[in-house]
């Protein structure tokens, strides 16, 4: 089996006036993802073509891109899990403002980043004084991970498919944003009267979420982003709100604690 | 001309990478109004790449470690080529610098009592890395970031906006820092590259943390940013660049398939036990280990392993000898014959730890391996070898300041600043460099811009001019003719000359180094710089990456020349330089600094004049290291790096 | 392949004016419908059956099995059950089938489930059909407002199948009994209800709600040693509770249809000892 072939692709180029697919053939070589591809084509037949890559390993997020209709960084899909007689078709993201070519406007994302506030340092700590076991921070690590490719947000059907939703809706990216505060073992919100789950339903639409986990699905990192971080996050809203037995115990308490 | 925009701050940081925003973080919390311009998305920059650690002498790990002996040890790392002051000054605030992130967010992993755990690493005495498994250099970007924000979401509520004091303007590229006539920093010339849009900073201090120089070689670490912009633009701008020879290549890069070749496998996996083999399976790096380092490292297999459970009574395996070590020796072996079937060495973790531990400790190595090469590291060894990595050298800089020489109101910090490391960087210290230096680089520029509150330099519009004709000419590229019967000459294609050019330092200037070869590479860099006036694009402006490449190109070639200018001048082999015409460190080379000039010292377009080459030379001796510094060493130790006049001072 | 050059006519979703200019509702070109018919079909399945059985008030008890449809059986007219789930709470003005007053907690824990809740949403109302697949909705407002806000009433459910899994529970106990109610005894059916009742456990207790009851809500593990280790032990369940879902669906049905066909004489229930 020769290790080289020739792929057909078909690349959405254009810009915010419009724009359609565009056929090319190209060169492939053993072991190479679809990144290579859209460089060698950036090299020889389409210098203009426009493109967001950095680090080509799956760390940075930068090359977020839809291969064959399906939400995929560029450097970490490999031309292997096509066919030689496929035709792959790769687009920009559909759930943002294209900008050029495979180049959408992520603004979207910067914004809502903004909305969730920050961590709240304890006030009696000082630098280095911070204790926390590693069983109470492996959660809030784990969405950690998250290298902010939006794959999660473009996938996202509250927003993909109703536009409408956006100003409402902070999508799976911060929300989990938050669960990963309200989860930081010293994250003193609470303390300045930030109630994080309160803000999760009630300022960045956590009850948009249907759950059908198209976020967990494309997400490079493996995170469990809708059973680690949104369905606990909707159960924490739930504590609040509808619980019966901590209504009960709440109302117990309050009146054992007036008598 | 088209009117260009014109925006006024107090500072400008060029860069997004740790330095870059811890910079912007500190000059915004001193008062400066501070905008920050990167290449890329915010928070996208190529720190996020770094893996094992940041090394810190917080003592977690082990109790007798403090900054004297994180100072010996960057010290031994760089051979004592290090601007000594700037060394202890890291080792002195690193652990603050650290601690200071957890207050922010930063969620390291955890000791059994609840402290950030620190873990091993080449050329460090102590564990004294913090980490987050081999992620570590994305949650540092992601704690900064989440500062900025969180300052300006302080901003929001006092001014009622986001960006008063505090802006990123992403996606934007520098291709010139302007200075007034008293040659005083006035501000930068920027373009979006979304839109192709110039626009003008007006501002008396200027950060460059941009990082370092790798996209002139082709085996390499880095992304597409590294391509040297700010040591090529405080070249420009007149300020020097020190020992731009020590290039460090990493030991252990991915080797196959090619289109991965270069990207980085994480020192902690040998840190966490993994060791390298050959071909005919020896552990070779027993062979390897150089005199300066004879008694630290175990001399046989099993005091090597034994040394990750009780390292107080063994010494350490000599897969943690320095990085340029540990290339060198990979490099021989694979010439003797003894590489892997892609021409690179195994490292093996399979054997020497259980599946489950390799996954939780090594995650995103497993990942890499798994993703792109279809290796399970659990299973099998990787195959690795060198690649392109650090550059040691970079703009010569004040050690307690981080100003720029020659220039005020130019600072910089991180990977492009120069001195810190000398010939070598031990791994861990480039993250704690960041740190230290992005905040003094902040503090100062912030200091010094508010100096200069009423006197304000001022940008002249025909600077501003120049600086967009120089931008725009890759759009009329046709290039002076050559000879008169070959007539005009075709516009040359960037991406042909960026591999080019990337081909020539890696053979010519690359790991091994030869007298012969880098006068070829000095000419094969004319003849790149003739071709790259001609370099045309396609298109128009509006993200182009074309048009990107073409005027990184001149970053490149600058940074380049002075690589191969410093690598040829220096007849000794010491850390990140290797001459086999001068196998050896030479003592009277140990207080010699080299500076890489602009050979115009306008830094107008005369400089990228084809035919003389753009790069003078100079050598320089450093101070001598203070006494109490130096008595932390053994005398022995002492005599191998420093000349007889230095001992007896 | 439909794509315009034109930009949209802002006609929503992917299709908004600023987004590219691609017609087509997704590109996908893998079997993206056959999961959601799957479940869809699957699903479907479940509610004819059980809906049968439910209205059919007959054929849910042979000694010593009752059908976990009818348990507890809560009304007058129930079959009697020497020793099993039958409590007269309702008297005799209940008419209907008494399985409609017990499936409302079972039916009500799985209709709000996290894992059904993905499961109809993506199968019947497409919303979406699958991962970047266009939803045919032009109106989205999640779990926002009435009616699914009442998702959040999962609780109260989780809750009552507690109970639920605890008369299964005692009912698979009823099962070593034999035909006369001696003790001692096990058949083909006490196999199936004791697989049932495993996998009700398992589905009940890997339960979202549960894992975040049990530990979840905690900000400090290290705290709580014990609750922690529960976390993580239902952590591990909960990672399978697609497959427990569908698994304690079908042993379930499996559980009445067995009872349905010992009572309704097709054959005997065979005995071990």
């Amino acid at each position: 089996m020769s290790s080289s072939y020739e792929a057909r692709f078909k690349v959405w180029r254009g810009d915010v006036q419009g724009g359609d697919l565009e056929d090319f053939k190209v060169e492939v070589n053993e072991g190479e993802v679809v990144l290579d591809i859209i460089h060698r084509l950036q090299s020889t037949q389409a210098p203009d073509l426009a493109v967001r890559w950095n680090c080509k390993a799956g760390k940075c997020g930068s090359c977020s891109a839809e291969i064959n209709g399906r939400p995929r960084l560029m450097c970490m899909t490999r031309m292997s899990v096509f066919t030689r007689e496929e035709t792959i078709t790769v687009t920009p993201l559909r759930a943002f403002p294209v900008v050029r070519d495979l180049v959408t406007d992520v603004g979207f994302n910067y914004d809502k980043a903004r909305q969730v506030p920050s961590f709240v340092p304890p006030q009696d700590l000082g630098p280095g004084e911070y204790r926390m076991m590693q069983e109470d921070v492996d959660r809030s690590q784990e969405f950690r991970k998250c290298i902010e490719c939006f794959l999660c947000q473009d996938t996202c059907h509250v927003v993909r498919d109703h536009e409408e939703n956006k100003p409402a809706f902070a999508g799976p990216r911060f929300l989990m944003r938050v669960a990963e505060l309200d989860m930081h073992p010293l994250d003193a919100a609470a303390d300045t009267g930030l109630d994080r789950k309160k803000t999760a339903q009630d300022e960045h639409g956590l009850g948009y979420c249907n759950i059908t986990k198209c976020c967990t699905e494309v997400c490079p990192e493996g995170i469990k982003i809708t059973d680690n971080a949104l369905i606990p996050l909707k159960e924490r809203a739930v504590d609040r709100k509808y619980d019966p037995l901590v209504w009960l115990g709440s109302k117990i308490r309050r009146r054992s604690s007036a008598e | 001309m088209s009117v260009v925009e014109r925006q006024e701050w107090d500072v400008v940081v060029i860069g997004a990478g740790g330095a870059g925003l811890r910079a912007a973080i500190e000059a915004r919390e001193r008062g400066a109004r501070t905008a920050v311009i990167c290449k890329s998305l915010f928070g996208k920059a190529h720190t996020v790449m770094a893996e094992g650690g940041i090394a810190a002498a917080m003592a977690n790990a082990n109790e007798h470690d403090n900054w004297q002996v994180h100072f010996r040890d960057t010290m031994r790392g760089g051979k004592f080529l290090n601007q000594w002051r700037m060394a202890e000054l890291h080792a002195q605030e690193a652990p603050q610098r650290v601690w200071e992130l957890e207050t922010w967010g930063a969620l390291f992993d955890r000791t059994k009592d609840g402290r950030i755990s620190q873990r091993n690493f080449g050329g460090h005495e102590y564990p004294r890395l913090a980490h987050v498994g081999d992620r570590t250099g994305l949650e540092l970007i992601r704690t900064l970031q989440q500062k900025i924000v969180s300052l300006q979401q302080e901003d929001k509520k006092e001014t009622g906006e986001y960006e008063s004091r505090l802006k990123v303007f992403q996606e934007c590229t520098v291709t010139r820092i302007l200075k007034d006539e008293r040659g005083r920093v006035s501000g930068v010339f920027a373009y979006e590259r979304e839109t192709g849009r110039f626009f003008v900073i007006q501002a008396p201090s200027v950060v460059i943390a941009t990082g370092g120089i790798g996209k002139s070689f082709k085996v390499t670490s880095n992304s597409w940013e590294y391509t040297g912009d700010g040591h090529a633009l405080a070249l420009l701008a007149g300020a020097p660049l020190l020992n731009m020879e020590f290039v460090q290549f990493h030991p252990t890069g991915m080797v196959w398939p090619p289109s991965v070749k270069g990207i980085l496998v994480t020192e902690s996996v040998r840190g966490d036990g993994g060791v390298l083999r050959n071909s005919e399976g020896k552990r070779f790096m027993f062979d390897y280990i150089p005199d300066v380092f004879k008694e630290k490292y175990a001399q046989s297999e099993e005091e090597g392993d034994r040394w990750y459970e009780d390292p107080d009574n063994n010494r350490r395996p000599p897969e943690l000898l320095p990085r340029d070590e540990v290339a060198r020796a990979i490099n021989s072996e694979v010439k003797a014959g003894r590489g892997s079937p892609h021409g690179g060495v195994f490292l093996d973790v399979s054997t020497r730890m259980p599946a489950d531990v390799i996954r939780r400790r090594l995650p995103s190595m497993y990942h890499q391996f798994k993703e792109l090469a279809d290796v399970d590291i659990t299973a099998e060894a990787m195959e690795v070898g060198p690649t392109c990595h650090y550059v040691m050298g970079g703009i010569a800089v004040d050690s307690e300041s981080a100003a720029a020489r020659g220039v005020p109101g130019l600072y910089a910090a991180g990977e492009v600043a120069g001195g810190m490391h000398g010939s070598n960087r031990l791994g861990g210290n480039s993250l704690s460099d960041l740190l230290v230096f992005g905040r003094r680089a902040g503090w100062h520029a912030a200091e010094y811009a508010a100096a200069q509150a009423f006197e304000r330099p001022e940008v002249s519009d025909m600077q501003i001019d120049t600086a967009a004709a120089e931008a725009l000419r890759p759009f009329s590229a046709e290039g002076p003719t050559g000879s008169e019967d070959d007539g005009p000459r075709p516009p040359e294609n960037p991406y042909t000359l960026h591999q080019e050019l990337q081909q020539a330092m890696n053979d010519l200037v690359g790991i091994i180094r030869r007298e012969g070869e880098m006068e070829q590479a000095l000419e094969k860099l004319a003849d790149l710089r003739v071709r790259a006036r001609r370099a045309g694009v396609e298109g128009h402006r509006q993200f182009n990456p074309g048009w990107h490449l073409a005027l990184d190109l001149r970053n490149m070639l600058l940074v380049s020349e002075c690589v191969a200018r410093a690598a040829l001048e220096r007849t000794e082999s010491r850390g990140g330089h290797t001459r086999e015409d001068h196998p050896t460190m030479d003592r009277k080379w140990r207080n010699i600094n080299l500076l890489c000039h602009l050979a115009d010292p306008t830094g107008g377009l005369a400089a990228t004049d084809p035919e003389r080459g753009q790069i003078n030379l100079v050598r320089e001796t450093t101070d001598p290291v203070r006494q109490d510094l130096l008595a932390l060493f053994d005398k022995e130790e002492l005599v191998k790096y420093l000349a007889e006049e230095e001992l007896y001072q | 392949m439909a794509t315009g050059t034109e930009p949209h006519l802002n006609s929503g979703g992917v299709r908004t004016g600023t987004r590219a200019a691609i017609t087509a509702p997704h590109l996908r070109t893998d079997r993206w419908w056959l999961a959601p018919a799957v479940t869809a079909a699957g699903l479907l399945a479940f509610i004819v059956y059980s809906t049968w059985r439910a209205f059919a008030n007959a054929d849910y008890y042979a000694a010593p099995y009752v059908s976990p449809f009818y348990s507890p059986c809560l009304a007058e007219n129930c079959e009697t059950m020497r020793g099993g789930p039958n409590w007269d709470l309702f008297g005799s003005w209940w008419g209907i089938s008494p399985a409609i007053i017990i499936l409302i907690f079972p039916l009500g824990f799985r209709l709000t489930c996290y894992y059904y809740r993905k499961a109809y949403y993506r199968g019947f109302w497409m919303s979406p059909p699958a991962c970047a697949v266009a939803e045919p909705h032009t109106k989205y407002s999640g779990e926002t407002r009435f009616p699914l806000i009442l998702q959040n009433i999962h609780r109260y459910f989780f809750y009552a199948a507690l109970l639920v899994a605890g008369i299964l529970t005692y009912d698979t106990v009823l099962a070593f009994r034999d035909e006369n109610y001696e003790w001692g005894h096990m058949g083909l059916g006490t196999l199936v209800f004791l697989l049932n009742i495993a996998l009700i456990w398992a589905y009940t207790l890997s339960c979202h709600s549960c894992r975040h009851i049990v530990g979840g809500k905690l900000k400090h593990f290290s705290k709580h040693p014990v609750r922690y280790r529960m976390w993580q032990w239902i952590g591990k369940l909960n990672a399978r509770h697609m497959q427990l879902a569908w698994a304690s669906l079908v042993s379930v049905a499996l559980a009445d249809f067995y009872v349905y066909l010992v009572a309704s004489g097709v054959f005997d229930d065979p005995r071990f000892f």
